[in-house]
Protein backbone atom coordinates (compact mmCIF):
# COMPACT_ATOMS: atom_id res chain seq x y z
CA UNK A 1 0.00 0.00 0.00
CA UNK A 2 1.41 3.42 -1.00
CA UNK A 3 -0.33 5.83 1.29
CA UNK A 4 2.00 8.64 0.50
CA UNK A 5 0.66 10.30 -2.08
CA UNK A 6 -2.51 10.86 0.40
CA UNK A 7 -0.82 12.37 2.47
CA UNK A 8 1.13 14.34 0.00
CA UNK A 9 -1.95 15.79 -1.74
CA UNK A 10 -1.64 19.38 -0.89
CA UNK A 11 -5.16 20.25 0.62
CA UNK A 12 -5.77 16.60 2.08
CA UNK A 13 -2.58 16.52 4.32
CA UNK A 14 -3.95 18.58 7.37
CA UNK A 15 -7.27 17.13 6.92
CA UNK A 16 -5.56 13.85 7.06
CA UNK A 17 -3.53 14.36 10.40
CA UNK A 18 -6.93 15.36 11.86
CA UNK A 19 -8.85 12.68 10.86
CA UNK A 20 -6.09 10.36 12.40
CA UNK A 21 -5.56 12.40 15.15
CA UNK A 22 -9.45 11.90 16.41
CA UNK A 23 -9.13 7.89 14.90
CA UNK A 24 -6.18 7.55 18.01
CA UNK A 25 -8.63 9.83 20.03
CA UNK A 26 -10.97 7.06 19.66
CA UNK A 27 -9.04 4.34 19.53
CA UNK A 28 -7.69 4.70 22.89
CA UNK A 29 -10.47 5.61 24.47
CA UNK A 30 -12.03 2.42 23.48
CA UNK A 31 -8.98 0.18 24.57
CA UNK A 32 -9.19 2.44 28.15
CA UNK A 33 -12.67 2.01 28.69
CA UNK A 34 -12.50 -1.63 27.36
CA UNK A 35 -9.69 -2.40 30.19
CA UNK A 36 -11.82 -0.70 32.75
CA UNK A 37 -15.00 -2.64 31.96
CA UNK A 38 -13.88 -5.77 31.08
CA UNK A 39 -12.08 -6.18 34.70
CA UNK A 40 -15.18 -5.51 36.94
CA UNK A 41 -16.93 -7.86 34.40
CA UNK A 42 -14.42 -10.43 34.53
CA UNK A 43 -14.39 -10.42 38.55
CA UNK A 44 -18.41 -10.90 38.78
CA UNK A 45 -18.68 -13.34 36.14
CA UNK A 46 -18.92 -16.17 38.36
CA UNK A 47 -21.47 -14.90 40.24
CA UNK A 48 -23.48 -13.87 37.40
CA UNK A 49 -26.45 -15.70 37.83
CA UNK A 50 -26.67 -15.53 41.32
CA UNK A 51 -26.44 -11.33 41.44
CA UNK A 52 -29.14 -10.49 38.78
CA UNK A 53 -29.36 -6.79 39.94
CA UNK A 54 -25.57 -6.41 39.62
CA UNK A 55 -25.42 -4.01 36.65
CA UNK A 56 -22.81 -5.04 34.39
CA UNK A 57 -21.27 -2.16 31.84
CA UNK A 58 -19.55 -4.53 29.38
CA UNK A 59 -22.31 -6.73 28.63
CA UNK A 60 -25.38 -3.74 28.33
CA UNK A 61 -22.83 -1.73 26.65
CA UNK A 62 -22.06 -4.63 23.65
CA UNK A 63 -26.14 -5.29 23.70
CA UNK A 64 -26.54 -1.78 22.70
CA UNK A 65 -24.00 -1.90 19.87
CA UNK A 66 -24.45 -5.01 18.27
CA UNK A 67 -27.45 -5.80 16.56
CA UNK A 68 -31.00 -7.40 17.68
CA UNK A 69 -33.75 -9.09 16.74
CA UNK A 70 -36.02 -7.25 18.06
CA UNK A 71 -36.26 -3.29 18.32
CA UNK A 72 -36.16 -2.45 22.07
CA UNK A 73 -38.03 1.10 22.57
CA UNK A 74 -38.76 1.43 26.63
CA UNK A 75 -38.80 -0.63 29.88
CA UNK A 76 -40.20 -3.93 28.90
CA UNK A 77 -41.67 -2.75 25.42
CA UNK A 78 -39.93 -3.76 22.15
CA UNK A 79 -40.96 -3.51 18.62
CA UNK A 80 -41.17 -7.31 17.38
CA UNK A 81 -39.34 -7.43 13.91
CA UNK A 82 -39.66 -10.31 11.09
CA UNK A 83 -37.34 -13.59 11.47
CA UNK A 84 -36.52 -14.76 8.40
CA UNK A 85 -34.76 -18.08 8.51
CA UNK A 86 -33.12 -20.01 5.73
CA UNK A 87 -32.98 -23.58 6.77
CA UNK A 88 -31.87 -26.84 5.72
CA UNK A 89 -35.52 -28.13 4.78
CA UNK A 90 -36.53 -24.54 3.45
CA UNK A 91 -37.56 -20.82 4.44
CA UNK A 92 -38.72 -20.16 7.41
CA UNK A 93 -40.39 -16.26 8.28
CA UNK A 94 -42.46 -15.05 11.79
CA UNK A 95 -42.16 -12.46 14.17
CA UNK A 96 -39.37 -12.03 16.70
CA UNK A 97 -42.05 -11.45 19.56
CA UNK A 98 -42.22 -15.16 19.73
CA UNK A 99 -38.81 -15.45 20.63
CA UNK A 100 -39.04 -14.15 24.03
CA UNK A 101 -41.50 -13.88 27.05
CA UNK A 102 -42.59 -10.52 28.69
CA UNK A 103 -39.71 -10.33 30.51
CA UNK A 104 -37.61 -10.47 27.68
CA UNK A 105 -36.06 -13.37 28.23
CA UNK A 106 -35.78 -15.93 25.46
CA UNK A 107 -38.02 -18.51 25.11
CA UNK A 108 -37.78 -21.37 22.46
CA UNK A 109 -40.41 -21.34 19.41
CA UNK A 110 -42.07 -24.15 17.32
CA UNK A 111 -41.68 -23.31 13.79
CA UNK A 112 -42.48 -24.77 10.90
CA UNK A 113 -39.54 -27.58 10.79
CA UNK A 114 -37.73 -26.92 13.39
CA UNK A 115 -37.73 -25.13 17.29
CA UNK A 116 -36.14 -21.96 17.93
CA UNK A 117 -34.45 -20.42 20.52
CA UNK A 118 -32.18 -17.34 20.65
CA UNK A 119 -28.98 -17.76 22.00
CA UNK A 120 -27.22 -14.13 21.99
CA UNK A 121 -28.93 -13.20 19.14
CA UNK A 122 -27.84 -15.71 17.20
CA UNK A 123 -31.04 -17.78 16.33
CA UNK A 124 -30.03 -21.70 16.86
CA UNK A 125 -32.46 -24.77 16.54
CA UNK A 126 -33.16 -27.23 19.65
CA UNK A 127 -33.36 -30.73 19.59
CA UNK A 128 -36.53 -32.54 20.74
CA UNK A 129 -34.61 -32.89 24.62
CA UNK A 130 -34.14 -28.82 24.56
CA UNK A 131 -30.59 -28.59 23.78
CA UNK A 132 -28.83 -26.68 20.99
CA UNK A 133 -28.85 -28.77 17.63
CA UNK A 134 -25.53 -27.46 16.14
CA UNK A 135 -25.56 -29.64 13.15
CA UNK A 136 -28.65 -27.99 12.18
CA UNK A 137 -27.09 -24.66 9.95
CA UNK A 138 -29.33 -21.81 9.64
CA UNK A 139 -28.87 -18.90 7.40
CA UNK A 140 -30.45 -15.99 9.32
CA UNK A 141 -32.29 -13.06 7.04
CA UNK A 142 -33.68 -11.51 9.46
CA UNK A 143 -35.08 -8.34 9.40
CA UNK A 144 -32.94 -7.12 12.37
CA UNK A 145 -32.55 -4.20 14.21
CA UNK A 146 -29.76 -2.74 12.41
CA UNK A 147 -31.64 -3.69 9.11
CA UNK A 148 -34.75 -2.28 9.87
CA UNK A 149 -33.12 1.12 10.97
CA UNK A 150 -31.03 1.33 7.91
CA UNK A 151 -34.37 1.25 5.83
CA UNK A 152 -35.72 3.68 7.77
CA UNK A 153 -32.81 5.79 6.42
CA UNK A 154 -32.99 4.81 3.47
CA UNK A 155 -36.55 5.53 2.61
CA UNK A 156 -35.68 8.76 4.30
CA UNK A 157 -32.52 9.23 1.96
CA UNK A 158 -34.93 8.89 -0.92
CA UNK A 159 -37.73 10.70 0.40
CA UNK A 160 -35.81 13.87 1.02
CA UNK A 161 -33.11 13.75 -2.15
CA UNK A 162 -36.50 12.98 -4.54
CA UNK A 163 -38.97 16.27 -3.14
CA UNK A 164 -35.37 18.03 -3.17
CA UNK A 165 -34.44 16.94 -7.02
CA UNK A 166 -38.22 17.85 -7.54
CA UNK A 167 -37.82 21.48 -6.63
CA UNK A 168 -34.41 21.38 -8.74
CA UNK A 169 -36.93 20.77 -11.47
CA UNK A 170 -39.41 23.38 -10.48
CA UNK A 171 -37.22 26.07 -9.47
CA UNK A 172 -35.28 25.76 -12.85
CA UNK A 173 -32.19 28.31 -13.08
CA UNK A 174 -33.26 30.22 -10.09
CA UNK A 175 -31.14 30.19 -6.49
CA UNK A 176 -31.73 27.23 -4.33
CA UNK A 177 -34.29 27.62 -1.60
CA UNK A 178 -35.33 25.88 1.91
CA UNK A 179 -34.00 22.16 2.24
CA UNK A 180 -32.61 22.75 -1.63
CA UNK A 181 -29.88 25.12 0.11
CA UNK A 182 -28.78 23.00 2.86
CA UNK A 183 -28.26 19.85 0.47
CA UNK A 184 -26.42 21.57 -2.55
CA UNK A 185 -23.61 22.99 -0.33
CA UNK A 186 -22.87 18.76 0.36
CA UNK A 187 -23.30 17.76 -2.72
CA UNK A 188 -20.63 20.94 -4.68
CA UNK A 189 -18.66 19.48 -2.25
CA UNK A 190 -18.80 16.07 -3.10
CA UNK A 191 -18.07 17.15 -6.86
CA UNK A 192 -15.72 19.71 -6.35
CA UNK A 193 -13.46 18.82 -3.05
CA UNK A 194 -13.75 15.05 -3.22
CA UNK A 195 -14.33 13.88 -6.93
CA UNK A 196 -13.00 16.33 -9.35
CA UNK A 197 -9.14 16.70 -7.69
CA UNK A 198 -9.11 13.09 -6.73
CA UNK A 199 -10.70 11.63 -10.01
CA UNK A 200 -10.07 13.87 -12.99
CA UNK A 201 -12.29 14.65 -15.75
CA UNK A 202 -14.00 11.19 -15.53
CA UNK A 203 -15.59 12.57 -11.94
CA UNK A 204 -19.31 12.90 -13.51
CA UNK A 205 -19.39 8.46 -14.25
CA UNK A 206 -18.84 8.23 -10.09
CA UNK A 207 -20.48 11.04 -8.76
CA UNK A 208 -23.68 8.75 -8.10
CA UNK A 209 -21.67 6.18 -6.06
CA UNK A 210 -19.77 8.92 -4.63
CA UNK A 211 -22.68 11.24 -3.52
CA UNK A 212 -24.80 7.86 -2.00
CA UNK A 213 -21.72 6.56 -0.24
CA UNK A 214 -21.49 9.86 1.56
CA UNK A 215 -25.06 10.73 2.40
CA UNK A 216 -25.69 6.94 3.39
CA UNK A 217 -22.98 7.26 5.46
CA UNK A 218 -23.38 10.46 6.77
CA UNK A 219 -27.32 9.77 7.47
CA UNK A 220 -26.90 6.40 9.33
CA UNK A 221 -23.93 8.12 11.45
CA UNK A 222 -26.10 10.99 12.39
CA UNK A 223 -29.45 8.55 12.97
CA UNK A 224 -27.10 6.30 15.02
CA UNK A 225 -26.30 9.13 17.00
CA UNK A 226 -30.23 9.84 18.17
CA UNK A 227 -30.93 7.81 21.19
CA UNK A 228 -34.51 6.70 20.79
CA UNK A 229 -36.39 5.01 17.95
CA UNK A 230 -35.96 5.57 15.04
CA UNK A 231 -32.21 6.18 15.80
CA UNK A 232 -30.39 4.23 18.34
CA UNK A 233 -29.31 1.49 16.17
CA UNK A 234 -25.38 1.30 15.06
CA UNK A 235 -25.90 0.80 11.48
CA UNK A 236 -21.99 2.70 9.94
CA UNK A 237 -20.61 1.03 13.60
CA UNK A 238 -21.33 -3.05 12.38
CA UNK A 239 -18.61 -4.61 10.48
CA UNK A 240 -21.17 -5.98 8.06
CA UNK A 241 -22.17 -2.68 6.61
CA UNK A 242 -18.77 -1.17 6.37
CA UNK A 243 -17.77 -4.63 4.86
CA UNK A 244 -19.94 -4.12 2.08
CA UNK A 245 -19.37 -0.51 1.19
CA UNK A 246 -16.20 -1.45 1.18
CA UNK A 247 -16.99 -4.21 -1.10
CA UNK A 248 -18.51 -2.14 -3.73
CA UNK A 249 -15.39 0.15 -3.65
CA UNK A 250 -13.10 -2.77 -3.98
CA UNK A 251 -15.47 -4.02 -6.78
CA UNK A 252 -15.92 -0.23 -8.52
CA UNK A 253 -12.40 0.63 -8.38
CA UNK A 254 -10.80 -2.63 -10.04
CA UNK A 255 -13.83 -3.13 -12.82
CA UNK A 256 -12.76 0.59 -14.11
CA UNK A 257 -8.87 0.07 -13.35
CA UNK A 258 -7.36 0.78 -16.58
CA UNK A 259 -4.24 -0.85 -18.20
CA UNK A 260 -1.60 1.54 -16.30
CA UNK A 261 -3.48 0.75 -12.35
CA UNK A 262 -3.32 -3.58 -13.67
CA UNK A 263 -0.08 -2.50 -15.50
CA UNK A 264 1.30 -0.84 -12.17
CA UNK A 265 0.41 -4.18 -10.25
CA UNK A 266 2.29 -6.92 -12.72
CA UNK A 267 4.34 -5.29 -14.19
CA UNK A 268 5.93 -2.70 -11.51
CA UNK A 269 9.44 -0.37 -12.29
CA UNK A 270 11.30 -3.15 -10.54
CA UNK A 271 14.14 -5.78 -11.12
CA UNK A 272 12.65 -8.90 -12.51
CA UNK A 273 13.75 -11.36 -9.18
CA UNK A 274 11.82 -8.56 -7.43
CA UNK A 275 8.36 -9.18 -9.57
CA UNK A 276 7.21 -12.00 -7.14
CA UNK A 277 7.63 -9.76 -4.32
CA UNK A 278 5.74 -7.43 -5.73
CA UNK A 279 2.77 -9.60 -6.82
CA UNK A 280 2.24 -10.35 -3.62
CA UNK A 281 2.58 -6.57 -1.69
CA UNK A 282 0.37 -5.21 -4.75
CA UNK A 283 -2.88 -8.06 -4.25
CA UNK A 284 -2.43 -7.68 -0.41
CA UNK A 285 -2.86 -3.72 -1.31
CA UNK A 286 -5.51 -4.10 -3.98
CA UNK A 287 -7.63 -5.89 -0.90
CA UNK A 288 -6.23 -3.58 2.16
CA UNK A 289 -7.24 -0.14 0.99
CA UNK A 290 -10.95 -1.01 1.07
CA UNK A 291 -10.14 -3.32 3.83
CA UNK A 292 -9.32 -0.21 5.89
CA UNK A 293 -12.35 1.59 4.87
CA UNK A 294 -14.33 -1.02 6.15
CA UNK A 295 -12.32 -0.89 9.69
CA UNK A 296 -11.64 2.84 10.12
CA UNK A 297 -15.35 3.38 9.68
CA UNK A 298 -16.47 0.21 11.87
CA UNK A 299 -14.07 1.11 14.66
CA UNK A 300 -14.83 5.05 14.90
CA UNK A 301 -18.71 4.78 15.21
CA UNK A 302 -18.32 2.20 17.74
CA UNK A 303 -16.00 3.36 19.68
CA UNK A 304 -17.93 6.55 19.63
CA UNK A 305 -20.90 4.63 20.83
CA UNK A 306 -19.22 2.97 23.45
CA UNK A 307 -17.75 6.49 24.95
CA UNK A 308 -20.85 7.72 25.25
CA UNK A 309 -22.75 4.57 26.59
CA UNK A 310 -20.00 3.88 29.07
CA UNK A 311 -20.17 7.32 30.20
CA UNK A 312 -23.79 6.87 30.85
CA UNK A 313 -22.89 3.70 32.54
CA UNK A 314 -20.89 5.58 35.04
CA UNK A 315 -24.28 6.54 36.79
CA UNK A 316 -25.16 2.90 37.23
CA UNK A 317 -22.01 2.08 38.28
CA UNK A 318 -21.45 4.44 40.86
CA UNK A 319 -25.10 3.97 42.02
CA UNK A 320 -25.79 7.63 42.52
CA UNK A 321 -27.38 10.31 40.74
CA UNK A 322 -24.95 12.73 42.05
CA UNK A 323 -22.66 11.25 38.79
CA UNK A 324 -25.35 12.08 36.32
CA UNK A 325 -24.15 15.69 35.46
CA UNK A 326 -20.82 15.00 35.14
CA UNK A 327 -21.88 12.30 32.73
CA UNK A 328 -24.08 14.45 31.05
CA UNK A 329 -21.90 16.72 30.56
CA UNK A 330 -19.34 14.13 29.13
CA UNK A 331 -21.70 12.65 27.08
CA UNK A 332 -22.52 16.39 25.48
CA UNK A 333 -19.14 17.15 24.48
CA UNK A 334 -18.72 13.37 22.68
CA UNK A 335 -22.45 13.73 21.46
CA UNK A 336 -20.84 17.05 19.90
CA UNK A 337 -17.52 15.22 18.73
CA UNK A 338 -19.49 12.81 16.91
CA UNK A 339 -21.08 14.89 14.76
CA UNK A 340 -18.06 15.86 13.83
CA UNK A 341 -16.97 12.04 13.50
CA UNK A 342 -20.01 11.67 11.75
CA UNK A 343 -19.45 13.92 8.89
CA UNK A 344 -15.73 13.51 9.13
CA UNK A 345 -15.75 9.59 8.27
CA UNK A 346 -18.83 10.30 5.88
CA UNK A 347 -16.26 12.32 4.09
CA UNK A 348 -13.10 10.32 4.66
CA UNK A 349 -14.94 7.25 3.11
CA UNK A 350 -16.37 9.11 0.41
CA UNK A 351 -12.54 10.57 0.25
CA UNK A 352 -10.75 7.47 -0.25
CA UNK A 353 -12.94 6.03 -2.27
CA UNK A 354 -13.23 8.94 -4.60
CA UNK A 355 -8.98 8.81 -4.78
CA UNK A 356 -8.83 4.65 -5.19
CA UNK A 357 -11.23 5.37 -8.46
CA UNK A 358 -8.84 7.82 -9.32
CA UNK A 359 -5.42 5.50 -9.26
CA UNK A 360 -7.23 3.25 -10.70
CA UNK A 361 -8.64 5.58 -13.86
CA UNK A 362 -5.73 7.07 -14.24
CA UNK A 363 -4.15 7.82 -17.52
CA UNK A 364 -0.43 7.95 -17.42
CA UNK A 365 1.50 6.57 -14.54
CA UNK A 366 4.41 8.60 -12.90
CA UNK B 1 -15.53 -11.61 18.62
CA UNK B 2 -18.81 -11.14 18.56
CA UNK B 3 -18.53 -7.44 17.05
CA UNK B 4 -16.10 -8.41 14.19
CA UNK B 5 -18.10 -11.42 12.67
CA UNK B 6 -20.33 -9.76 10.15
CA UNK B 7 -23.35 -11.40 10.20
CA UNK B 8 -25.08 -12.79 6.41
CA UNK B 9 -28.17 -11.63 7.08
CA UNK B 10 -26.73 -7.67 7.46
CA UNK B 11 -24.70 -8.03 4.49
CA UNK B 12 -27.22 -9.25 2.42
CA UNK B 13 -29.86 -6.42 3.46
CA UNK B 14 -26.64 -3.82 3.11
CA UNK B 15 -25.85 -4.96 -0.30
CA UNK B 16 -29.99 -4.81 -1.20
CA UNK B 17 -30.99 -1.54 0.55
CA UNK B 18 -27.53 0.10 -0.66
CA UNK B 19 -27.73 -1.21 -4.29
CA UNK B 20 -31.41 -0.02 -4.56
CA UNK B 21 -30.48 3.68 -3.02
CA UNK B 22 -27.91 3.79 -5.18
CA UNK B 23 -29.82 2.75 -8.44
CA UNK B 24 -33.26 5.25 -7.30
CA UNK B 25 -30.92 8.28 -6.16
CA UNK B 26 -28.87 8.02 -9.24
CA UNK B 27 -32.13 8.22 -11.52
CA UNK B 28 -34.09 10.20 -9.64
CA UNK B 29 -31.91 12.81 -7.52
CA UNK B 30 -28.08 12.48 -8.60
CA UNK B 31 -28.64 13.45 -12.57
CA UNK B 32 -31.59 16.07 -12.07
CA UNK B 33 -29.48 17.51 -9.11
CA UNK B 34 -26.56 17.66 -11.07
CA UNK B 35 -27.54 18.31 -14.37
CA UNK B 36 -29.50 21.50 -13.29
CA UNK B 37 -26.61 22.58 -10.92
CA UNK B 38 -24.55 22.46 -14.22
CA UNK B 39 -26.26 24.48 -15.88
CA UNK B 40 -27.14 27.20 -13.17
CA UNK B 41 -23.13 27.27 -13.05
CA UNK B 42 -23.14 27.50 -17.21
CA UNK B 43 -25.79 30.30 -17.09
CA UNK B 44 -24.10 32.20 -14.39
CA UNK B 45 -21.12 31.97 -16.23
CA UNK B 46 -22.85 33.23 -19.07
CA UNK B 47 -24.39 36.08 -17.42
CA UNK B 48 -20.68 37.23 -15.77
CA UNK B 49 -19.27 37.27 -19.38
CA UNK B 50 -21.95 39.03 -20.61
CA UNK B 51 -21.60 41.40 -18.22
CA UNK B 52 -18.29 41.62 -18.46
CA UNK B 53 -18.66 42.10 -22.45
CA UNK B 54 -21.18 44.68 -21.58
CA UNK B 55 -19.10 46.29 -19.56
CA UNK B 56 -16.15 46.73 -21.94
CA UNK B 57 -18.42 47.89 -24.29
CA UNK B 58 -19.76 51.03 -21.99
CA UNK B 59 -16.14 51.53 -22.02
CA UNK B 60 -15.62 52.02 -25.45
CA UNK B 61 -18.53 54.12 -26.30
CA UNK B 62 -17.79 56.59 -23.62
CA UNK B 63 -14.33 56.55 -24.81
CA UNK B 64 -15.70 57.34 -28.08
CA UNK B 65 -18.29 59.56 -26.71
CA UNK B 66 -15.34 61.85 -25.16
CA UNK B 67 -13.52 61.51 -28.41
CA UNK B 68 -16.52 63.19 -29.83
CA UNK B 69 -16.88 65.76 -27.18
CA UNK B 70 -13.29 67.03 -27.89
CA UNK B 71 -13.40 66.71 -31.37
CA UNK B 72 -16.75 69.37 -31.12
CA UNK B 73 -14.97 71.25 -28.76
CA UNK B 74 -12.20 71.71 -30.91
CA UNK B 75 -14.12 72.48 -34.26
CA UNK B 76 -15.78 75.15 -31.80
CA UNK B 77 -13.10 77.03 -30.86
CA UNK B 78 -11.80 76.95 -34.26
CA UNK B 79 -15.10 78.24 -35.56
CA UNK B 80 -14.95 80.70 -32.72
CA UNK B 81 -11.39 82.07 -33.38
CA UNK B 82 -12.50 82.14 -37.24
CA UNK B 83 -15.48 84.36 -36.59
CA UNK B 84 -13.13 86.60 -34.49
CA UNK B 85 -10.46 86.76 -37.45
CA UNK B 86 -13.22 87.70 -39.48
CA UNK B 87 -14.59 90.08 -37.37
CA UNK B 88 -11.65 91.99 -36.77
CA UNK B 89 -10.97 92.09 -40.52
CA UNK B 90 -14.19 93.59 -41.44
CA UNK B 91 -13.72 96.07 -38.67
CA UNK B 92 -10.36 97.01 -39.27
CA UNK B 93 -11.39 97.19 -43.36
CA UNK B 94 -13.78 99.59 -42.37
CA UNK B 95 -11.21 101.80 -40.83
CA UNK B 96 -9.24 102.12 -43.45
CA UNK B 97 -11.98 102.77 -46.01
CA UNK B 98 -13.32 105.14 -43.59
CA UNK B 99 -9.88 106.89 -43.39
CA UNK B 100 -9.33 106.47 -47.39
CA UNK B 101 -12.81 107.53 -47.82
CA UNK B 102 -12.22 110.99 -44.92
CA UNK B 103 -8.48 111.86 -46.65
CA UNK B 104 -10.17 111.74 -49.96
CA UNK B 105 -13.29 114.28 -48.72
CA UNK B 106 -10.02 116.61 -46.95
CA UNK B 107 -8.40 116.02 -50.58
CA UNK B 108 -11.65 117.04 -52.66
CA UNK B 109 -12.03 120.54 -49.81
CA UNK B 110 -8.57 121.29 -50.22
CA UNK B 111 -8.89 121.03 -53.99
CA UNK B 112 -12.13 123.34 -53.43
CA UNK B 113 -10.59 126.14 -51.55
CA UNK B 114 -7.56 126.21 -53.74
CA UNK B 115 -9.71 126.51 -56.63
CA UNK B 116 -11.90 129.34 -55.02
CA UNK B 117 -8.60 130.79 -54.00
CA UNK B 118 -7.36 131.04 -57.16
CA UNK B 119 -11.12 132.18 -58.48
CA UNK B 120 -10.63 135.22 -56.03
CA UNK B 121 -7.34 135.69 -56.93
CA UNK B 122 -8.28 135.82 -60.47
CA UNK B 123 -11.25 138.32 -59.37
CA UNK B 124 -9.27 140.26 -57.22
CA UNK B 125 -6.78 140.71 -59.97
CA UNK B 126 -9.16 141.35 -62.68
CA UNK B 127 -10.43 144.22 -60.42
CA UNK B 128 -6.99 145.64 -60.14
CA UNK B 129 -6.80 145.66 -63.25
CA UNK B 130 -9.70 147.14 -64.64
CA UNK B 131 -9.18 149.57 -61.68
CA UNK B 132 -5.40 149.84 -62.91
CA UNK B 133 -7.18 150.71 -66.29
CA UNK B 134 -9.95 152.78 -65.32
CA UNK B 135 -7.15 154.98 -63.55
CA UNK B 136 -5.44 154.79 -66.40
CA UNK B 137 -8.23 156.23 -68.78
CA UNK B 138 -9.12 159.20 -65.69
CA UNK B 139 -5.27 159.85 -65.71
CA UNK B 140 -5.34 160.19 -69.58
CA UNK B 141 -8.36 162.56 -69.58
CA UNK B 142 -7.39 164.19 -66.55
CA UNK B 143 -3.66 165.15 -68.73
CA UNK B 144 -5.63 166.16 -71.54
CA UNK B 145 -7.29 169.19 -69.97
CA UNK B 146 -4.65 170.42 -67.71
CA UNK B 147 -1.41 169.72 -67.28
CA UNK B 148 -0.72 171.24 -63.95
CA UNK B 149 -3.81 169.15 -62.25
CA UNK B 150 -2.65 165.96 -64.20
CA UNK B 151 0.80 166.15 -62.69
CA UNK B 152 -1.72 167.26 -59.21
CA UNK B 153 -3.61 163.69 -60.08
CA UNK B 154 -0.95 161.67 -60.57
CA UNK B 155 0.69 162.31 -57.70
CA UNK B 156 -2.61 161.91 -55.78
CA UNK B 157 -3.32 158.90 -57.14
CA UNK B 158 0.23 157.49 -56.34
CA UNK B 159 -0.82 158.67 -53.25
CA UNK B 160 -3.67 156.70 -52.95
CA UNK B 161 -1.57 153.88 -54.67
CA UNK B 162 1.05 153.74 -51.64
CA UNK B 163 -1.58 154.30 -49.16
CA UNK B 164 -4.03 150.98 -50.13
Amino acid sequence: MDFSHILNYKNFGLKALFALFLAFLSFNAYSNQENATIEPAGAEAGHHAVAEEKFDPTVTILEHISDGHSWHLWGHTSLPLPVILYTPQGLEVFSSANLMDEHHAPKPYAGKYYTYVNEHEHIKALKADGTVDESVSILDFSITKNVAAMFISVILISVIFISVAGSYKKRVGKAPKGLQSWLEPLIVFVRDDIARPNIGYKYEKFMPLLLTIFFFIWFNNLLGLVPIFPGSANVTGNIAVTMVLAFIVLIVVNINGNKYYWAHIFKPDVPFWLLPIMWVVEIIGVFSKPFALMVRLFANITAGHIIVLSLISLIFIFKTLAIAPVSVAFVLFMDVLELLVAFLQAFIFTMLTALFIGTAVEEHHH
Amino acid sequence: MELVTPSIGLVFWTLVSFLILLVILKKLAWKPMLGAIHERERSIEDALNKAELAKQEMARLSNENEALLKQAKAERDAILKEAKEIKDQIVNEAKTQAQTEGAKLIEKAKLEINNQKIAALDEVKNQVASLSLEIAEKIMRQQFNDKQKQEELVGELLKDVKLS
